[in-house]
This record gives structure tokens, C-alpha cells and sequence, in this order.
């Protein structure tokens, strides 16, 4: 934003039309860009979404969704993902108004809140896999496991992806390619996050209802 | 015409004139939705487990819940707006909703109508009756 804030005062003399501006700013093409892929990355959870609820009631006599989900550990997992989505708007805002302390401080919220995150939802696949529900056992099986894993997976990328981040930032400091980067960073966190309402929804909700 | 001559990148929110951007405008907007968030996944949970909603409405109301939740965090965290400046962004997300719209719905009339016609040739084919 604060690019094209830039940007703006520059050009407050001359207002152009928008054929006649020139080039969008790389925050704002970097920024369109990845929400394009984000999107494509939507369409294939999409697709995802429709093989499990198509799959849903194919448990081959195995265990069912009413016997595996337990929901406290859904709402800590939700409340988990929610918050550290919340942190890393608040780590946007440090780095909107370039302060280093407020930023590595989001960013270690949101990574630690992230991690619990993951680790609540490995050790709810250890207890179903401990309980004979591997991803082999049935249609239903493969198809949460596939859902879900794949978020769980983006979210491992997304904490590798942080770090990487964190450390760019204490070599370069608030460089534009930075910002960049850091920008498409929340984009991709919030983006999960807003993948995470739906499987909570669709999966652990109606997954147990009777 | 507004002075902004181009979209601003999803994610950034859309210049505000500067008297009325406070310091504090930002973190009001994260806290708005993280409250309306939270609101909407609690209501979500107590519609799962209440017995005080007719039983068959429960997956349509948790639909609602879900689709209001993710609109709040595409407002308030992601700051896609109807504002002019986020036209673009507005645009591919329509597109994006149309795909999933078709795939989704795609999918389920499609298994639906194949269950309902093999049903009485044999349960191999069909996947729902796999119980």
C-alpha cells in the first residue's frame, strides 16, 4: 500500500487516465499474480472437496466419520489456525509501517501458533491410524485423508516458507522484493485459513452429524 | 474518476484519504474480523451439536455459516473489496467461485444421478451403498 501511496503523491499533479498511467506498480502485479495462483490452488481443493463428499458415506464397513472426529480437538485446531491468521495481519501492519520488533514477533506467533496447529492435527491421523482407519481402509478413508492431508501439507510449506522469510528479512532487511514476498506469504496464510473454514464445515460439522 | 489509477494488490486495502486513516484503522479491521470470525465458528459449532434446530436444516445452516466466514476473511483479512480499486481482484475471484461452483456441483449431481441409476443393477459400482 504503501508503494502506491508513494506512487500516488508523486503523480498528484498530473492525474492520467487509466490507458495512459503506464505499468501497475510489481507490489500490485506480484500481489494479482499470486492471488491467481491462489485461486488455481482453491480450484484444486475444490476438486478435492468434491471427491470426499461424493466419498463421504463409502466406509466399506470401517469406521465413520461419528466414531473418528472429536470435536474439542477440531475447535482447539480451528482456534489455533484462526488466531495465527489473525497474528500474521498483525505482522502485515508491522511491515506496512517497516518496524523490525512487531514483525518478528507476528511472525513467531504465527509460526508457533502454526506448528501447534500441525501438531494436533498429526497426532489426530496417528490416533486414527492407530485405530486400523488408515487411508487404505476405504473409499471415505482415502478421500479425508487426501482433503485434509493436503491442507495440513500447504500448512508445512506455508511455516518452511515463513522461516525462510524471517531470515531474508534479517539479511536484508525491508527491501521491496522483501515486502513482496512477505506480502504474498500472508496472502497464502489466509487463504488456508479460509480453506480450514470449510473443512471444519464439510468434514468435522457435518461429518458427525446423525 | 478516483485519483488511484490502479487496482491495489489483493491483501492491501484501498487508499483511504489520509485524514480519515487513523494509525490504529488497521488493527481495527484485523480485530473486527477476527471477532466476527470467531462469533460465526461458535455459532457453527452449537448449530452441529444443538437439538434445538430442526435436524434437517443443520447442514444448510452450517452452509451459510461456512460461505458468511469466508466472506468475513476475504473482507477483513484479505481486504477484498467493491471498492473501484479492487476491481481486478474482485474479477478473478468471480471467475475462481465460478470453477469451484462447477466442480463442485458438477460432481455431486453427476455421482448422485449414477448412484440412483445403477442402484438396482449391482452395489460393486456404486460408491455410496459401499457401507
Amino acid at each position: 500500500m504503501n508503494v502506491t501511496v508513494e506512487i500516488d503523491a508523486v503523480r498528484e499533479s498530473e492525474l492520467l487516465n487509466v490507458s495512459e498511467a503506464g505499468p501497475a506498480s510489481k507490489r500490485v502485479i506480484a500481489g494479482f499474480g499470486f492471488w491467481i495462483f491462489l485461486l488455481s490452488d482453491i480450484v484444486m481443493f475444490s476438486a478435492l472437496f468434491a471427491s470426499y463428499a461424493v466419498l463421504a458415506k463409502a466406509s466399506a464397513g470401517g469406521m465413520t466419520g461419528i466414531q473418528l472426529f472429536d470435536q474439542r480437538n477440531v475447535a482447539i485446531e480451528t482456534a489455533l489456525l484462526l488466531l495465527s491468521s489473525y497474528t500474521c495481519g498483525m505482522m502485515s501492519l508491522a511491515i506496512n509501517s517497516r518496524r523490525y520488533l512487531p514483525t518478528f514477533l507476528g511472525a513467531a506467533v504465527t509460526f508457533l501458533l502454526g506448528v501447534a496447529f500441525l501438531a494436533l492435527e498429526l497426532r489426530e491421523f496417528q490416533g486414527m491410524i492407530a485405530l486400523g482407519a488408515t487411508p487404505q481402509r476405504s473409499a471415505f478413508l482415502s478421500a479425508f485423508f487426501t482433503l485434509v492431508g493436503s491442507h495440513g501439507l500447504h500448512v508445512t510449506v506455508g511455516l518452511a516458507w515463513l522461516v525462510l522469510m524471517m531470515v531474508q528479512l534479517s539479511l536484508r532487511g525491508f527491501q521491496d522484493v522483501v515486502v513482496r514476498r512477505l506480502h504474498c506469504f500472508s496472502l497464502f496464510w489466509h487463504a488456508l485459513d479460509i480453506i480450514w473454514v470449510l473443512i471444519f464445515t464439510v468434514v468435522y460439522l457435518m461429518g458427525v452429524l446423525p | 474518476m478516483t485519483e488511484m489509477r490502479w487496482d491495489v494488490a489483493p491483501g492491501d486495502r484501498p487508499t483511504i484519504p489520509a485524514s480519515e486513516q487513523g494509525a490504529s484503522s488497521g488493527f481495527l479491521v484485523y480485530t473486527i474480523g477476527l471477532l466476527l470470525a470467531v462469533i460465526l465458528t461458535i455459532t457453527s459449532f452449537w448449530v452441529a451439536n444443538t437439538s434445538a434446530i430442526w435436524a434437517p436444516g443443520v447442514p444448510a445452516g452450517l452452509a451459510v455459516l461456512a460461505i458468511a466466514q469466508m466472506g468475513v476473511h476475504l473482507v477483513f483479512f484479505l481486504h477484498i473489496t467493491t471498492g473501484p480499486d479492487s476491481t481486478n481482484n474482485v474479477l478473478a475471484l468471480a471467475f475462481g467461485v465460478l470453477i469451484v461452483f462447477l466442480v463442485l456441483a458438477g460432481s455431486l449431481v453427476i455421482m448422485a444421478d449414477l448412484n440412483q441409476n445403477m442402484m438396482p443393477h449391482t452395489d460393486m459400482l456404486n460408491l455410496q451403498m459401499q457401507r
